[in-house]
């Protein structure tokens, strides 16, 4: 139904639109009500978006039910952590290394795990995951099992002046500048060539090769692509955090991903940003209440699952535009 | 064929062998399929029809021997690499791309021959080549006017319809059509094969069938596959009149 040009309600339209504008706003209206504690929690929720929506990606668009997405997520984090530790504080140095090394272990460990599939993959991306964090754990001179705080931040000139990323501002118009980019990405990929192409192997990989459709290498450049945006957030997350710790490799964060890509919706352009939102508020609202708020998540969860198949966005498109059969 | 010494034949097969343990399913099968022929394969159930065509197409990989298309040794090739060049296959139990709509399964089925697909900013909406030989594909099958239904809405014949029209669409030379008349209602069939004969005129087919006389009706040449072997090739009379294909599988009232 791609094909089938619906010129799209004028709600569905402006909502992203008004999301952006409160968005960019944010930082403003907390300073006008005296809460900039928050920029930061926002800040958090824009980065673990940019993570869940590169999940999504795999898992919701390629169908690869990768469960060490985590790992890509560390392995920013520590490309930068451990450069900044160096001494290297240059943003496009950060940016470039992250890419280039999530990347290249996004190739090698999808190069050999998409050549399985259903719950072996499952096994073989979190076996490979767990490899990695106990890799973290083990590298003393980067913190060991203690994790590695940077006293620097990237820094990216602009002309003359410096944007020093430590700048509350800073991180959090940058991480939401990625989030936007990523986002227009993902809303051009899916009617796209390409996209479709993925879409069509999710559906039946078998038919997809049959008509001439190189999956396997179409999976691994999907696998490729998310994990770097991935380690990107990473990146952003070791900014923003000024630590890196095993922790962000383990398999229990894939899994925290995870349930954001459930809850806003699998394959949805929002999905990642409402799951990572709403997930990270209910910690935040549950949290001041009660200490067991991950058992009242879990119940939100179900009847996600249960009432909304696709997700929180699911739910919000079901509402605004009637399904016309 | 007459034409049969003239050119190689586009597809060649030699000592073909596929095992599972120690059953054999499919045993030294030599089969030429002739450019422009429509080539019958026929033979009782478990005789080993669609694990050949998957050996052919390339979704399993033979044990041994041999498979040349258009003079080239495709044994070792991906199935993807095989579709390119122009040998693809239908399945018998419908594969269609749920999460698209009729034309869109369609456009998918020559977009996966055209080039590379790894363009992923211009919506494919505006691809109007795609489209036109989509609709082109629909009308041909009957579909034109379901082009943006979900295929969960078509019924049983309009999904064989598609699962064939999505085989058609590359204009492959080869066409291997796994049972497209399996489970249709007699109206259905007929609309099949008339279908079939029409891809015939472009294309070369290879086309697995239970019913015999639409066997007849449309091969040049049949084979017959017994136990994973090739019992007999010929001429539809004289497959008819071949005493061991009669013992075998025709049996006494094809006569």
């Amino acid at each position: 139904m791609l094909s089938e040009a619906k010129p799209p309600g004028l709600g569905r339209a402006l909502a992203p639109l008004v999301l952006a504008a409160v968005a960019v706003a944010l930082p403003l209206v907390l300073r006008a009500f005296g809460l900039e504690f928050y920029l930061s929690l926002a800040t958090r929720i824009v980065v673990y978006a940019i993570a869940a929506t590169s999940l999504n990606l795999v898992l919701g668009y390629g169908g690869m039910v990768s469960f060490g997405h985590a790992a890509f997520v560390g392995i920013g984090a520590y490309v930068t952590a451990v450069l900044i530790s160096e001494g290297a504080t240059s943003g496009l140095l950060h940016l470039a290394a992250t890419v280039a090394v999530t990347a290249a272990a996004a190739f090698v460990i999808g190069a050999i795990s998409l050549r399985t599939r259903g719950v072996y993959f499952i096994m073989i991306t979190l076996a490979f995951a767990q490899m990695l964090f106990y890799l973290a754990n083990s590298v003393k001179g980067y913190g060991g099992d203690e994790g590695l705080n940077i006293r620097a931040r990237s820094l990216f000139s602009l002309g003359a002046r410096i944007l020093d990323l430590k700048e509350p501002l800073a991180i959090y118009y940058v991480s939401l500048a990625v989030l936007a980019f990523a986002l227009v990405a993902l809303a051009r990929f899916a009617p796209s060539r390409f996209g479709r192409a993925v879409l069509a192997l999710r559906d039946d990989d078998v038919r997809a090769e049959a008509l001439g459709f190189p999956t396997y290498r179409y999976k691994l450049v999907v696998f490729v692509v998310a994990a770097s945006l991935g380690g990107i957030a990473g990146a952003l997350g070791a900014n923003l955090q000024g630590y890196v710790s095993p922790n962000l490799l383990h398999w229990t964060q894939s899994g925290t991903l995870m349930v954001m890509v459930i809850l806003g919706g699998v394959a949805t352009v929002w999905g990642g940003v409402i799951g990572a939102a709403v997930l990270m508020l209910l910690q935040e609202v549950l949290g001041a209440y009660t200490e067991h708020h991950e058992f009242w998540i879990g119940w939100i969860l179900l009847a996600v699952v249960l009432f909304a198949r696709h997700g929180l966005s699911g739910l919000l498109a079901a509402r605004r535009a009637p399904r016309a059969s | 064929m007459t034409s049969a010494a003239a050119q190689p034949p586009l597809l060649e097969v030699r000592g073909l062998e596929k095992r599972y343990g120690g059953v054999v399913a499919t045993d030294r099968v030599d089969l030429d399929v002739h450019a422009g022929d429509v080539h019958a394969l026929i033979g009782p159930n478990g005789a080993g029809k669609t694990t050949l065509v998957a050996q052919l197409a390339g979704q399993l990989a033979s044990d041994r021997g041999t498979i040349a298309f258009a003079g080239d040794d495709i044994t070792r090739l991906a199935a993807h690499e095989r579709a390119r060049r122009g040998l693809v296959r239908s399945f018998q139990i419908t594969r269609l791309f749920r999460s698209a709509s009729v034309i869109d399964n369609v456009a998918l089925a020559v977009q996966a021959v055209a080039g590379t697909s790894l363009r992923a900013w211009r919506p494919v909406g505006r691809d109007t080549a795609l489209f036109a030989r989509a609709r082109e594909v629909l009308d041909s099958i009957g579909l034109g006017a379901k082009a943006g239904h979900g295929v969960d809405e078509l019924s049983h014949g309009e999904r064989r319809a598609l699962e064939v029209g999505m085989t058609l669409a590359s204009r492959p030379r080869l066409i291997l059509l796994d049972e497209p008349m399996a489970g249709m209602g007699p109206d259905e069939s007929a609309r099949m094969e008339a279908l079939v004969a029409a891809s015939a005129a472009t294309s070369t087919v290879l086309l697995i069938e239970h019913d015999v006389d639409v066997v007849f009706r449309l091969a040049d040449r049949v084979s017959v596959l017994v136990g994973g072997r090739v019992i007999a090739t010929g001429a539809p009379a004289a497959i008819r009149s071949d005493a061991a294909v009669i013992a075998a599988y025709l049996g006494e009232e094809q006569r």
